[in-house]
């Protein structure tokens, strides 16, 4: 782990998080570089999620620093940090959350639509095939696998080449053999972007898997839960 | 893609709820614009059958059949007044112009009416072919006539007693077809038109019998007699004094077919107001639908929608969304409620063209239609407000902890 006050994509020092006026967690403090992965480490419930939405803005820190991709989180407003997540962030759920409204390509296109800028057809089609699933492009979402739709909302939340990924647990209910190809791709994509990666997750496997990567420890002994 | 081409997707994507939710939505609509349609098209097919006539004499009976039979030829009159009568009117200072109308038989249910140039003058009718009528037994023709019995230019024609079809033939007294005048979408299409005279010898025909003299002739002559009369006024102060003078002071009947159509026009207003009524009702209920519909859709697509918040989509946006599916059926159902509307009201003047009553065309656009848009977005957005709200302030973090 990186010490607090080192450079990086993700810095954060003395981030706490209040909810209603009241401080409820405090986080550890963290920096990693760009191109660098972090694992979120920690049971349900210990505030993975919470550091998650403060990375992407959308939750503000009650106090401390946190800058992500050069921007300062705390002083940024809600509507500036919106348009930048469109940019800087991509976001991958664990639950995957494709819309059964739209084809496959169209889901990727939601992409453009949030970021409101005009939808690039190629780079959809580009973006598909780099996950091996260009051929699902016209498909609906029900029509797919669990891991091909994994891969469909993977090609999404890289389509604007975003500096920081995050995922949300993005093992959970796999078994192991696709459980490590699935942490593959996502850190081969990631890397392809040069884009850092933050994986939120309470699996033991995805530790074994990355075994370079940072790990952000939650839960008693790690994150102070005040409230 | 952008937020209109986005929630278009989003509609269709639940084609059953669309489709009933666009039926109600146009329905209501075309209930509230065919009401606005029909009374602005019987407003101005009165207008345009009054033109400027302040008063109408007859005989003694209700005001307002005599000028449904005198103006709109809609109805039966109440009985002739004497033409010596009619004649000492017209002498009256306040009397600018007195048009004498004689009816009594019909052609294939048109009825055919005795009176002077003055009429047709009166509506500023034009001759499509021939010429006005300039002896007795001659005829012109109103455009729907023509068209209707299929009579040209130089054709005889016989009169039937009464004035709806299937009377007596007067097989002695034919007429013969002089002009066809040009459609003025007035009463006047619906009509035959000859001299006075003509209607007098028909008549004087049908009671004239074998063994009547000189001097039973001259008494029929002389006890000549018209069905009513059209009068303008010649100064706005005759309708304060000679309605009551001619009710007062004379046998005979006056009716102001402003008084009578706005007596007319209060009674169908009842109707007009269920119908308006109804109209309301199919909307709120309408709009609940809508409602239901794009509040459900949000409970549905909760995690599209946050998703969309975690792509980098404002909260703006995303209320937007739903609020432009409900426009979207705003728009839709505004284009299907007044196509319908149009369509039952062009179907309603068929009908009436049929029964060879008032002129309604169906598909011209009327000015008061402009609130059918207005109503159909009004609907939308109190439809959406709470649901767009609601997408509005959705909560990302539920994304998040979802599982």
């Amino acid at each position: 782990m990186h010490h607090p006050g080192a450079t990086g994509v993700i810095q954060a020092q003395g981030v706490a998080f209040a909810y209603a006026g009241v401080q409820v967690l405090r986080f550890h403090d963290v920096a990693v570089e760009q191109g660098g992965t972090l694992l979120l480490r920690g049971p349900s419930g210990s505030g993975k999620s919470t550091w998650l939405a403060l990375a992407a803005g959308l939750l503000t820190p009650a106090s401390g620093g946190l800058r992500v991709a050069g921007q300062d989180m705390v002083k940024m407003s809600r509507s500036a940090r919106d348009a930048w997540r469109a940019h800087t962030v991509g976001f991958l759920p664990q639950k995957l959350h494709l819309s059964e409204a739209l084809t496959v390509a169209d889901n990727l296109a939601l992409a453009f639509f949030a970021a409101g800028v005009p939808v690039d057809r190629a780079a959809i089609a580009q973006g598909l095939a780099t996950l091996g699933v260009d051929d699902l492009a016209t498909r609906k979402p029900a029509q797919l696998s669990a891991g091909q739709a994994q891969r469909v909302a993977l090609a999404r939340a890289l389509l604007l080449r975003p500096r920081v990924v995050l995922a949300d647990e993005p093992t959970a209910s796999l078994d192991d053999t696709a459980c490590a190809t699935a942490l593959q791709r996502l850190q081969r994509s990631a890397q392809a972007c040069g884009a850092t990666l933050v994986v939120a997750t309470h699996d033991a496997r995805v530790l074994q898997a990355l075994p370079q990567a940072q790990v952000l420890a939650f839960g008693a002994n790690a994150c102070k839960a005040i409230a | 893609m952008n937020v209109f081409t986005l929630s278009w997707r989003y509609l269709w994507a639940r084609p059953l709820a669309t489709v009933l939710n666009l039926l109600l939505l146009a329905l209501g609509l075309a209930t509230v614009a065919l009401v606005l349609i029909a009374r602005d098209q019987l407003d101005r097919a009165f207008e345009r059958d009054l033109a400027g006539i302040d008063l109408v004499v007859g005989a003694k009976g209700s005001p307002m059949q005599l000028i449904l039979a005198g103006v709109f030829h809609l109805d039966v009159p109440p009985g002739n007044v004497p033409l010596a009568d009619v004649q000492q009117l017209q002498q009256h200072p306040q009397v600018a112009r007195l048009i004498t109308l004689s009816l009594g038989d019909n052609l294939a249910g048109f009825r055919i009416v005795g009176t002077t140039a003055d009429y047709p003058a009166h509506y500023g009718a034009t001759l499509a072919q021939g010429a006005l009528w300039h002896a007795p037994m001659e005829a012109v023709l109103g455009a729907q006539v023509a068209v209707r019995t299929g009579l040209q230019m130089g054709q005889v024609f016989e009169g039937a007693h009464g004035l709806g079809a299937g009377g007596a033939i007067h097989a002695q007294a034919a007429y013969t077809v002089t002009g066809v005048l040009a459609p003025c979408g007035c009463v006047l299409d619906r009509l035959v038109m000859t001299a006075t005279e003509s209607v007098w010898q028909v008549h004087d025909d049908m009671h004239a019998t074998d063994d009547m003299d000189d001097e039973d002739r001259a008494a029929l002559t002389a006890d000549r007699e018209v069905t009513l009369a059209l009068i303008s006024y010649n100064t706005p102060l005759a309708a304060v004094s000679l309605p009551r003078f001619i009710n007062d002071s004379t046998a005979m009947q006056a009716a102001a077919p402003a008084v009578e159509i706005t007596r007319l026009l209060s009674m169908l207003g009842i109707g007009t107001r269920v119908l308006q009524g109804l109209g309301a009702v199919l909307l709120s209920v309408a709009a609940l639908s809508v409602f239901i519909a794009l509040w459900s859709a949000v409970r549905e697509r909760q995690g599209d929608l946050a998703m969309l918040r975690m792509l980098g989509a404002s909260p703006l946006k995303v209320g937007a969304l739903l609020l432009c599916e409900a426009l979207w059926l705003a728009v839709l159902a505004c284009v299907l409620g007044l196509l319908a509307a149009h369509g039952l009201a062009a179907l309603l003047g068929g009908v009436l063209t049929a029964e060879q009553s008032l002129a309604i065309p169906g598909w011209q656009w009327v000015h008061t239609e402009v609130w059918v848009p207005v109503m159909a977005l009004g609907v939308a957005l109190l439809a959406a407000g709470l649901p767009a709200l609601s997408a509005y302030r959705l909560d990302v973090m539920q994304l998040l902890n979802s599982r």
